[in-house]
C-alpha cells in the first residue's frame, strides 16, 4: 500500500479518498436500508406471538377496551389458573398425552428407519431396487388417500382411543428412511469394512460403528419426528375421541367451539402448546433449518 | 495399501460366494420392522381405500352394500346429494392454491435474497423467519382467530385508527379468504425461504462477478443468473407449497369452520379435506368419502406431474 500511494499526486490522493469514503458512505447506507426492511419483516413475524402471550396474561375485562394494550395494564394468572382447573378441560393430561406419544413415536421411528435404512444404504438383496423404489413412490402419494382405509383399519383392530392407534401409522413413515439413508452412503465405507475384518457381524457393525457416526443425523430426525408428532392435529383428531385420551393441538382447537369470546383462555392455551417446540426451536435451531436447507439440495 | 485392497477383496468375494450357498436373511432382519408397518399403513390402506371406496361404507355398521363405482359417478352427477358440496369444496380449494402458492414462493424468494447479503447478524434473523413453521396448526389457526376478530381484535382496531372500513374478517367473502392465507402465509412462508436460502447460497460467486465485469446491474443477474439458477429449485418450491396448499385443513377448521355458508350448499372457505373430513366423520358415508379421496388424490398427482413437466420443457 505504502509503495503504491508513493507514487501518486495529492490530487489523486484527496479523489481516491473521497471516492473511498463515498463506497463506504453507500455501503453503510444500504445496510441500514436492509436492516430496516429486515426488523419490519422480524416484527411481522414475531408480533403476533407477543400479542398471543400478551392477551393470555391479560384479565378479560382488558380485552375489548376501546384502546390496544401491547403490554398488559394489569398481569393476570387468571387464565392460566382457569386452564388448569376447568375440570373439561384436562390440559395437563393432555400435554402428558402429547409428551408420551411424541416421545414413544420419535424413539420407535429412530429403531425402525435407521435399522431399514442402513440395509438399503449398505447390502445387497433380492427385491432392494423394488421395494425402495416402491418406498419412493408413495412420498408423493398425497396423505389423504391413506387417511380414511387407515382410520378403518385402526378401528377395526379396536385401537379407536388408544395412544397405540395414534402412533402405529407413523411408523410407516418413509422420510426418515430416506434421510438416514443418505447419510449413511455418505459415510466413508473402509471403517465398516475394517470392523468385519475384526470378525463383527452386520448388527455389530451397525451398532456400534454406524450409529455413533450418525449421532448428528440421528439428532437431526428425533427433532423433526418429535416437532411433526406433537404438532399434527387431524389425525389424533380422529383416533383420540375421548377427552382425556386428546393431545394438545386437536384439544386446544376444541377451547375455540366451547368457549366464545374467552380469547384470554384460548391464547393462555395456545401458549401452553406453542412453549415446549419454541424452546426445542431455540435450542436446536441449527439441526432443524439445516435439514430443512438440505430437503432442496438434495431434491 | 496394498494388503487392505486385497483383505476387502476377500471380505467381497467370501461374501458374493455365500449368496450363491444360501440365502442370506439379515438385510431383511434389518429392513422387515420398518416394511411391516409400511405395509400395513401405506401399502394396504392404497387398496382398501380402493375396495371401501365400492361400498356404501359406514365402519360402524357389520354389512355394508357395494354399489360398484356409484360412489365415483355421484360426483359426477348433478343429482346427486355428493355433487354441490364435492365440487364446491374442490373449488375452493383450487382457489386457495391459487391466491396462497404465488404468494409462498414470491415472498419467501425476495426474504431468502436479502438474508443472502453478507449482513452480521443474519442468521438471527434467518431463525426469526422460520420460527413461526415449528407451531401447530391449532397454534396458528387460534392465534389468527383472535386476530381478526371483529371484537378486540387486532386487525380492526388499526383500521379503526386508519378509519379504514373494518369487515367481518371471518364471516363474510372474501375477507374469509384473506385471513385465511394471511395466516397460511405467516405460519409456512420461512420453510420455503430456508430452502431457497440454501440454493442462493450454492449459486457461485463468480458468475455474479463476471457478470458485473460485463456491466450488469443487478436487476439484470437477477433475470438472467439467479432465477435460471434456481430453476430446480423452483419447481420443487412450486410442487410442495401446491401440495400442501391442496391439504389445506387446519387453518378454516379453526378460523372459519368452513364459512360464510352458500346458498347451494357448502361453505364458502370450505376445502376438500374438510368436506371429505365431514363426509366420512360426520356424515358417515365412508365409502362416498374414499371415493372423493381418490379422485382429489388423482388430481394432485396430475397436478404435480404437470408442474413437472411444464418446469422440464422450458429446461429444454
Amino acid at each position: 500500500m505504502a509503495t503504491t500511494t508513493g507514487v501518486r499526486t495529492q490530487a489523486q490522493e484527496v479523489a481516491l479518498n473521497r471516492e473511498a469514503l463515498n463506497n463506504r458512505y453507500r455501503r453503510v447506507l444500504r445496510h441500514v436500508a436492509l436492516y430496516i426492511i429486515l426488523v419490519l419483516i422480524a416484527l411481522l413475524i414475531l408480533l403476533p406471538l407477543f400479542w398471543m402471550l400478551s392477551t393470555s396474561l391479560k384479565p378479560k375485562s382488558q380485552l375489548f377496551l376501546p384502546q390496544i394494550y401491547w403490554i398488559p395494564k394489569r398481569f393476570s394468572w387468571e387464565n392460566y389458573s382457569n386452564l388448569f382447573n376447568d375440570p373439561s378441560i384436562p390440559i395437563v393430561r393432555w400435554f402428558f398425552n402429547s409428551v408420551g406419544i411424541a416421545t414413544a413415536s420419535t424413539v420407535l421411528i429412530l429403531v425402525l428407519d435407521s435399522l431399514a435404512a442402513y440395509a438399503y444404504a449398505r447390502m445387497e438383496f433380492p427385491g432392494r431396487k423394488i421395494i425402495y423404489t416402491l418406498m419412493l413412490a408413495t412420498l408423493f402419494m398425497p396423505g389423504l388417500m391413506f387417511l380414511i382405509p387407515n382410520f378403518v383399519t385402526i378401528y377395526n383392530l379396536g385401537l379407536l382411543n388408544s395412544y397405540v392407534g395414534v402412533i402405529l401409522p407413523y411408523l410407516a413413515g418413509v422420510f426418515g428412511v430416506f434421510f438416514l439413508r443418505q447419510f449413511f452412503e455418505s459415510l466413508p465405507k473402509e471403517l465398516e469394512e475394517a470392523a468385519r475384518i475384526d470378525g463383527a457381524n452386520r448388527f455389530q457393525t451397525f451398532y456400534k460403528v454406524v450409529l455413533p457416526l450418525a449421532k448428528p443425523a440421528l439428532a437431526t430426525l428425533a427433532v423433526i419426528t418429535f416437532l411433526a408428532s406433537w404438532n399434527d392435529f387431524l389425525w389424533p383428531l380422529l383416533i383420540l375421541q375421548d377427552v382425556n385420551l386428546q393431545t394438545l393441538p386437536p384439544g386446544l382447537s376444541t377451547l375455540q367451539g366451547a368457549y366464545t369470546s374467552e380469547y384470554g383462555l384460548m391464547m393462555a392455551g395456545a401458549v401452553i402448546v406453542a412453549i415446549p417446540v419454541l424452546i426445542i426451536y431455540i435450542a436446536l435451531q441449527r439441526f432443524i433449518v439445516q435439514s430443512v436447507a438440505s430437503t432442496g439440495l438434495k431434491g | 495399501m496394498a494388503i487392505t485392497v486385497h483383505e476387502q477383496d476377500v471380505v467381497r468375494n467370501s461374501a458374493s460366494g455365500k449368496k450363491k450357498f444360501r440365502f442370506n436373511w439379515t438385510p431383511y432382519l434389518f429392513i422387515l420392522p420398518h416394511l411391516v408397518f409400511f405395509a400395513l399403513f401405506v401399502g394396504y390402506p392404497f387398496f382398501n381405500g380402493l375396495y371401501i371406496s365400492l361400498f356404501q361404507y359406514d365402519y360402524l355398521q357389520t354389512n355394508n352394500t357395494f354399489v360398484g363405482l356409484q360412489n365415483y359417478t355421484n360426483l359426477f352427477s348433478q343429482a346427486s346429494v355428493q355433487f354441490q358440496v364435492f365440487w364446491n369444496a374442490l373449488g375452493n380449494t383450487v382457489k386457495f392454491v391459487i391466491f396462497s402458492v404465488p404468494l409462498l414462493v414470491i415472498i419467501p424468494l425476495a426474504m431468502a435474497i436479502l438474508l443472502n447479503q453478507k449482513l452480521p447478524g443474519r442468521n438471527v434473523f434467518r431463525a426469526i423467519y422460520f420460527a413461526p413453521w415449528v407451531l401447530s396448526v391449532a397454534v396458528v389457526g387460534l392465534l389468527w382467530f383472535w386476530i381478526f376478530q371483529s371484537e378486540g381484535g387486532l386487525v380492526n382496531y388499526y383500521l379503526g385508527l386508519l378509519h379504514l372500513p373494518a369487515p367481518d374478517w371471518l364471516s363474510t367473502l372474501p375477507w374469509a379468504w384473506v385471513a385465511i392465507v394471511v395466516a397460511t402465509v405467516w405460519w409456512t412462508m420461512g420453510f420455503n425461504m430456508i430452502i431457497l436460502l440454501a440454493a442462493l447460497q450454492d449459486i457461485p460467486d463468480q458468475l455474479y462477478e463476471a457478470a458485473s465485469v460485463d456491466g450488469a446491474n443487478a436487476w439484470q443477474s437477477f433475470w438472467r443468473i439467479t432465477l435460471p439458477m434456481l430453476r430446480p429449485i423452483m419447481l420443487l418450491i412450486v410442487t410442495i407449497s401446491i401440495i400442501a396448499s391442496f391439504n389445506l385443513f387446519g387453518q378454516p377448521f379453526i378460523m372459519t369452520n368452513g364459512g360464510p355458508p352458500q346458498p347451494n350448499g357448502g361453505g364458502s372457505t370450505e376445502p376438500i379435506m374438510l368436506e371429505i373430513y365431514r363426509e366420512s366423520f360426520v356424515r358417515h358415508f365412508v365409502g362416498s368419502a374414499s371415493a372423493m379421496a381418490f379422485v382429489v388424490a388423482a388430481i394432485m398427482i396430475l397436478l404435480s406431474y404437470l408442474n413437472f413437466r411444464i418446469f422440464r420443457s422450458r429446461e429444454a
